[in-house]
């Protein structure tokens, strides 16, 4: 029974389905219960958080990725899958042990100073949370200063710049410069994306990892988390 | 059921009714003067039983007769000929409805060319930096056979896009000859594809042979007109005005039997037609008709296709220049001539001057196939392949082709709009306004699984990698190796043995029992 509960969760997480209203990959799934559901129930029959988490959720987005990888699913089918494991995530937060086991780390992302531009940025945000970081979402057109003050809050394990344009990301280095002078560069990775950057400017301001998309921005993060290791 | 092919909804006219009423004068007076040589006697001989005004051509050195065709014979012929042509298919689901006051668009590959051009691949090394290896065509250009048909025919029996077959490759084996072509072509054709079959005749004797062989495969004679699996091309007329001999005889004897006929006319502006837009127009109007009012003659209600093929000369060499945007006016502008009769129209489009598929070949035949498809004729012979204007035929390019013809029908579909979805498009802006990320996204799913999003090119390289080539080549392959339904073993057998002329080694069946 248990087993069922979280196979079927992790199909769910597969079809994208966040409630028991949304018509999922195939679109035939309409009123059968879905991640969110399907996270209360198991937290309801006594499965423990983390087994829903890694066998049903992170297993389940696994899966998600390979069919991206294959051009078998587009980036809404991630984004809805993401949007699902996220929500689920919302209800096993109270069950969870502590931060630690919680998520895979705090990340605070912002489009800089400058920038109103931030589809590129959402999404990133929308498939770190399903990929099971803490988020917190700063909005556009974010000075160096805001930063500086979510960074020594907050205190983000990661911090995502994102800028468009070329006009903009120099607001990008002068983050990093901010950051710095507070003595807080070492405090946190930035990573850097969006239209206008590149690895090479990555290097020039002196972030820590430039990502071309979100699902980079998830194997550069798992290979900052391998290298703590 | 039948094949659905794409509606067009408000097609691209570029004539007024005006205009086309005076077409449709210039090329009735055409018909009573000067008139249409004819070759062929018996065609006279029909004209001059029916009130056309016949004589003679004395000083000619073959036998000739001039005929001065009346405006009323044509429109007779324009009453009686069928509004609606149905071309059958051996799977019934790929049946065609042509109707000839609707522009519904079919895809149809085409022509015959005696060129097959196969492509592989080598791995060429960067000369500053070896290790970068890039993937290059290499064409190799031979002469079609009867297999290469059979494989054309197969290849295109799974391009979505393409609705009816008529062959893109000539067979030219050592064991064809002209007794034994037809059936040989016919045969490889509608073995290979289960989808309708059009050709032309190399000799009028086989006419028989073929349409029994049809018969064979569908049941019977009154199968074979309820579902006519096969069709036909004559191009009896040569421009300017005169019915050839032969073609004319293959017209009378088709329109005899009654089965489905493509009358196709191909006149070239600036040598055997005016250059003039109106004046080519009104010419292949005036030998169309001849055409089919000859085949009603014959056989009031035989089933005709108006086929215009009118192609503008080339400048430096006089051949034809099929990607000149004048070709495509001519087409357009004949596209809705035959609209006008409500007579279904077979049309051109795609063709190319390019030799090897690349750039200029896209760009030559998109043009066209665009622009064309956009004007709405009901069968258009669209080149699926063809390259160097009708001689090669690529299958690679064939594959290309499909794709971009799904792009062109998805283009074409119609907006769907009414007050059910506007309120749908107004909740989804209500809800993303509540949301932080302001995006919609999550209702691309919905569109995207229904259908209603086209899917990305699917030959797209990664980075500045231009890999269309090497990923068409790819999924030709694949469409290759997918089966195709054959004709039954003990049809086959009964063709083998009733229908004289078929090479042994077309028989499937027999050549598994070899291996």
């Amino acid at each position: 029974m248990k087993e069922d509960i979280i196979a079927i969760l992790k199909e769910n997480v597969i079809q994208g389905r966040r409630t028991k209203d949304d018509e999922g990959a195939d679109g035939n799934m309409v009123g059968t219960p879905a991640v969110l559901e399907l996270a209360q129930l198991a937290l309801e029959s006594d499965i423990a958080p983390e087994i829903i988490i890694k066998q049903g959720l992170t297993a389940g987005i696994q899966v998600v990725g390979n069919k991206f990888a294959a051009k078998e699913y587009f980036i809404p089918d991630m984004l809805a899958s993401a949007e699902a494991v996220s929500g689920a995530m919302d209800i096993l937060k109270p069950y969870l042990d502590g931060p630690s086991t919680m998520t895979k780390g705090k990340f605070a992302i912002a489009t800089v100073k400058g920038d109103i531009h931030d589809i590129g940025k959402n999404i990133v945000a929308i498939l770190l949370k399903g990929a099971g970081y803490e988020v917190k979402d700063l909005g556009i057109d974010v000075s160096p200063e805001k930063i500086v003050e979510v960074v020594r809050e907050y205190k983000p394990d990661f911090l995502g710049l994102s800028a468009l344009l070329t006009t903009t990301m120099v607001a990008m280095g002068k983050t990093i410069e901010a950051l710095k002078e507070n003595g807080l560069r070492d405090k946190v990775k930035v990573l850097i994306g969006g239209a206008a950057v590149s690895e090479e400017y990555a290097q020039e301001i002196e972030a820590d990892a430039y990502c071309v998309d979100g699902f980079h921005a998830i194997k550069v993060l798992e290979n900052f988390q391998k290298a703590k290791l | 059921m039948a094949r659905e092919g794409i509606l067009v909804h408000s097609p691209y006219e570029r004539m007024t009714e005006e205009q086309i009423k005076q077409i449709h004068h210039a090329s009735m007076q055409i018909l009573n003067d000067p008139g249409i040589i004819s070759f062929n006697c018996e065609a006279a001989e029909i004209f001059r039983a029916n009130g056309a005004e016949v004589t003679p051509i004395t000083s000619a050195d073959n036998p000739c007769w001039l005929v001065r065709i009346p405006e009323k014979l044509v429109l007779q012929a324009i009453s009686s000929a069928p509004k609606i042509v149905k071309l059958g298919a051996r799977n019934k689901d790929n049946s065609l409805f042509l109707n000839g006051a609707e522009p519904r668009v079919f895809f149809v590959s085409g022509s015959e060319t005696n060129i097959w051009l196969d492509v592989d691949f080598q791995t060429y090394v960067k000369k500053s930096n070896p290790g970068i290896e890039t993937l290059v065509p290499e064409f190799h250009p031979r002469r079609g056979t009867v297999l290469d048909l059979c494989q054309a025919a197969h290849l295109c029996e799974h391009l979505e896009s393409l609705d009816a077959f008529i062959r893109p490759v000539n067979i030219q084996d050592e064991d064809i000859t002209e007794d034994n072509k037809d059936v040989n072509k016919f045969f490889a054709s509608l073995n290979n594809t289960t989808k309708h079959v059009m050709a032309g005749l190399t000799s009028l004797e086989q006419l028989d042979n073929v349409i029994n062989m049809a018969k064979l495969i569908v049941g019977g004679e009154e199968e074979l007109k309820e579902n006519p699996i096969i069709s036909f091309i004559t191009c009896l007329v040569k421009s300017p005005l005169q019915f050839i001999d032969d073609s004319s005889q293959t017209l009378i004897e088709i329109s005899r039997r009654g089965l489905p006929v493509a009358i196709a006319i191909s006149p070239q502006g600036g040598t055997t037609a005016p250059i003039k837009e109106d004046g080519i127009v009104a010419q292949l109007n005036a030998e169309v008709l001849a055409g089919i009012t000859l085949s009603q003659l014959v056989n009031k209600g035989t089933p005709v296709l108006y086929g215009s093929v009118p192609v503008r000369a080339r400048l430096d060499n006089l051949s034809d220049s099929y990607g000149a945007p004048e070709s495509s006016q001519y087409n357009i502008d004949c596209v809705q001539m035959a609209r006008s009769y409500n007579l279904p129209c077979y049309s051109t489009a795609g063709v190319c001057d390019a030799k090897i598929p690349g750039i200029q070949s896209l760009i030559e035949r998109l043009f066209s196939d665009i622009v064309v498809t956009l004007s709405g004729p009901q069968y258009l012979h669209c080149a699926y392949g063809l390259l160097a204007g009708n001689a090669t035929f690529c299958p690679l390019q064939a594959v290309l082709d499909d794709v971009h013809f799904q792009m062109i029908k998805f283009f074409l579909r119609p907006p769907r709009i009414s007050q059910a979805e506007v309120d749908v498009s107004l909740t989804q802006v209500k809800e993303v306004m509540g949301t932080p990320q302001k995006l919609y996204i999550r209702y691309i799913r919905h569109m995207l699984r229904s259908g209603r999003v086209s899917l990305p090119y699917p030959f797209e390289g990664e980075g500045e990698i231009d890999n269309v080539l090497v990923l068409a080549h790819e999924r030709m392959k694949r469409l290759i190796s997918q089966p195709v339904e054959h004709i039954d073993s003990a049809t086959t057998s009964k063709i083998f043995q009733e229908i004289p002329g078929i090479l042994p080694r077309l028989d499937v069946y027999e050549e598994r029992r070899k291996q």
